[in-house]
């Protein structure tokens, strides 16, 4: 598989906290990756760190290099904005906004320049079917997306960040607010995406990343632990903290 | 002996004396704001009823009490609100987004921060002097209805700014968040994201700023806006009064008749204020619902 995330010596500083240590990782591309380890172990910073929304929290200081496909994303010639469209971000919590489900769609591709109603009702279809949340939406596209249920929001969250077409999808313990159903459709959905989408996921449940992801990337204390198949990692791991964190000794 | 058996009443019984007692001293509190309210509405109501006719619409200040009317005063009210509101909001809203959504949280910002706060309850006297200085003299705008909505301008900018911020920063984070990792720029963000779901709060905000320069006399009395006023305003630069200095002006005088004349004014311009309060609650309740 060809590498598309080339992350080299990350180090991540919270003013003096060292949030994360020498991370380096390579990421394959239309693959499921998956972050795992305790709170706190930086699995989740990491991951803001692929589309730089870290950059939000001050005193963030980053040394180190994260390439995608060979440029430097925090180098000068990427605009995070346009890094943000091409990696995609859905977060722990659904977060549409307090707007129909059609304009929380279409915001992304709005945000862009597209104007035209008619590729906007196409991207708001193909995204909401992309999600497989097409069937159970399409005659209400004008309702809030605050009517839909938690998981139905989550997968709108999805085809929101689908809808500006990017490459990578980040995915921030998406189904740590949803129930064993709607959790279920995710991992599913996660499944179909994969073959079009880099998935990178954090999750707080070992047994998602076991049943979802082809990759698994063990953290503890900001350090990469362990990094390997998940088949591998998860029935002969090769370092003794994840056996004991897989095995439920901590975490 | 049954579980429900408490042995201690006579300590239960003790707390809920207590108890009772705050309950009846809450309720009198509440009662003294509300019967002062009361008695102030009946006081008025009884003096100005019986003059609050259409006479008063219409008429121009005289003289003479059975002919004196507010209409240069009420329309000297509205204009001004009409040359305020748009500045006000612009430059208040403005300020508040900068403070919280562009504005790096540092000693500076917070300095600021505390300077408005600071503002907001500065006495409005204050207000008419920095206007006097500034626009009366410093800018040659002289004694006109620009003077006197911009100093008004001053005078609700930090009531504006404050609540402003209280709107903005009660959108949740996560709505930035959503916007930003779509790759949205900070402005797109503030506009398309974060100003839709705190426009209902500012607006309620702008309102009850406007309806307390509505009620102010201290600062237009300060830049010289005049009692006596037998025209409409021509212009933005013409001379013009308001109704609470109208009312002023009536109250100071010695007849009988010219008091009753201002209890109606006053009548007036309380349901005016409570016009612009129930504009401000339906407001937010419209906009609450869609959310």
């Amino acid at each position: 598989m060809n590498t598309l995330i080339d992350i080299k010596k990350l180090n991540l500083y919270y003013g003096t906290y060292h949030a994360l240590k020498d991370v380096s990782l390579t990421i394959p591309e239309k693959a499921v990756t998956a972050f795992i380890g305790p709170s706190g172990c930086g699995k989740s910073t990491l991951l803001r760190t692929l589309n730089r929304m870290n950059d939000m929290i001050a005193g963030t200081k980053i040394v180190g290099s994260v390439e995608i496909t060979g440029t430097d994303i925090y180098s000068n010639e990427v605009d995070v904005e346009t890094l943000r469209k091409k990696v995609g971000m859905v977060f722990q919590q659904p977060n549409p906004f307090p707007k129909s489900i059609y304009d929380n769609i279409a915001y992304g591709p709005r945000l862009h320049g597209i104007r035209s109603k008619q590729k906007l009702d196409e991207i708001v279809e193909q995204s909401l079917r992309q999600s497989v949340l097409w069937d159970e939406v399409k005659d209400y596209l004008k309702r809030s997306a605050f009517s839909l249920s938690g998981g139905q929001q989550q997968r709108l969250c999805i085809a929101r960040a689908l809808a500006v077409n990017p490459d990578i999808l980040l995915m921030d313990e998406a189904t740590s607010a949803l129930d064993p159903i709607s959790t279920l459709k995710i991992e599913e959905l996660v499944q179909e995406l994969k073959d079009r989408y880099t998935i990178v996921m954090v999750t707080h449940n070992m047994h998602q990343a076991a049943r979802v992801s082809d990759q698994t990337v063990f953290f503890l204390n900001g350090e990469v632990v362990e990094f390997s198949q998940t088949e591998q990692l998860f029935s002969n791991p090769t370092d003794q903290r994840t056996e004991d964190y897989i095995t439920g000794r901590f975490g | 002996m049954s579980i429900l058996q408490d042995a201690n009443r006579e300590q239960i019984s003790r707390r809920r004396k207590i108890d009772w007692i705050l309950h009846i001293l809450f309720i009198a509190a509440t009662a003294v704001g509300i019967l002062a309210l009361m008695a102030l509405l009946v006081n008025i109501m009884m003096d100005g009823l019986s003059r609050l006719s259409p006479d008063l619409f219409t008429n121009y200040p005289s003289r003479m009490a059975s002919k004196a009317g507010l209409k240069s005063a009420i329309v000297g009210s509205i204009y001004m609100v009409l040359i305020m509101t748009p500045i006000s909001f612009i430059l208040g809203v403005g300020a508040a987004i900068y403070l919280e959504e562009y504005a790096n949280k540092n000693w500076l910002t917070r300095l600021i921060q505390l300077n408005i706060s600071t503002l907001a309850g500065v006495p409005s006297i204050v207000y008419g002097i920095l206007g006097l200085t500034i626009f009366v003299r410093g800018m040659h705008l002289e004694r006109s209805l620009l003077s006197g909505a911009l100093t008004m301008t001053l005078l609700v900018l930090p009531i504006i700014i404050v609540s402003a911020q209280e709107a903005l920063r009660a959108v949740p984070r996560q709505r930035r968040d959503a916007s930003f990792a779509l790759g949205a720029t900070r402005w797109q963000t503030v506009s398309g994201s974060v100003l839709p779901s705190a426009m209902p709060g500012i607006m309620t905000g702008v309102i009850l700023a406007l309806s307390r320069a509505i009620g102010e006399t201290a600062p237009l009395v300060m830049i010289g806006a005049l009692t006596f006023v037998a025209f409409l305003p021509n212009g933005i630069m013409d001379s013009f009064t308001v109704m609470p200095i109208q009312i002023f002006n009536w109250i100071s005088r010695p007849q009988e008749a010219f008091h009753e004349l201002a209890a109606a004014g006053i009548i007036l311009l309380l349901g005016l204020l409570l016009i612009m309060n129930f504009a401000a609650i339906l407001l937010r309740n419209k906009y609450s619902k869609n959310l």
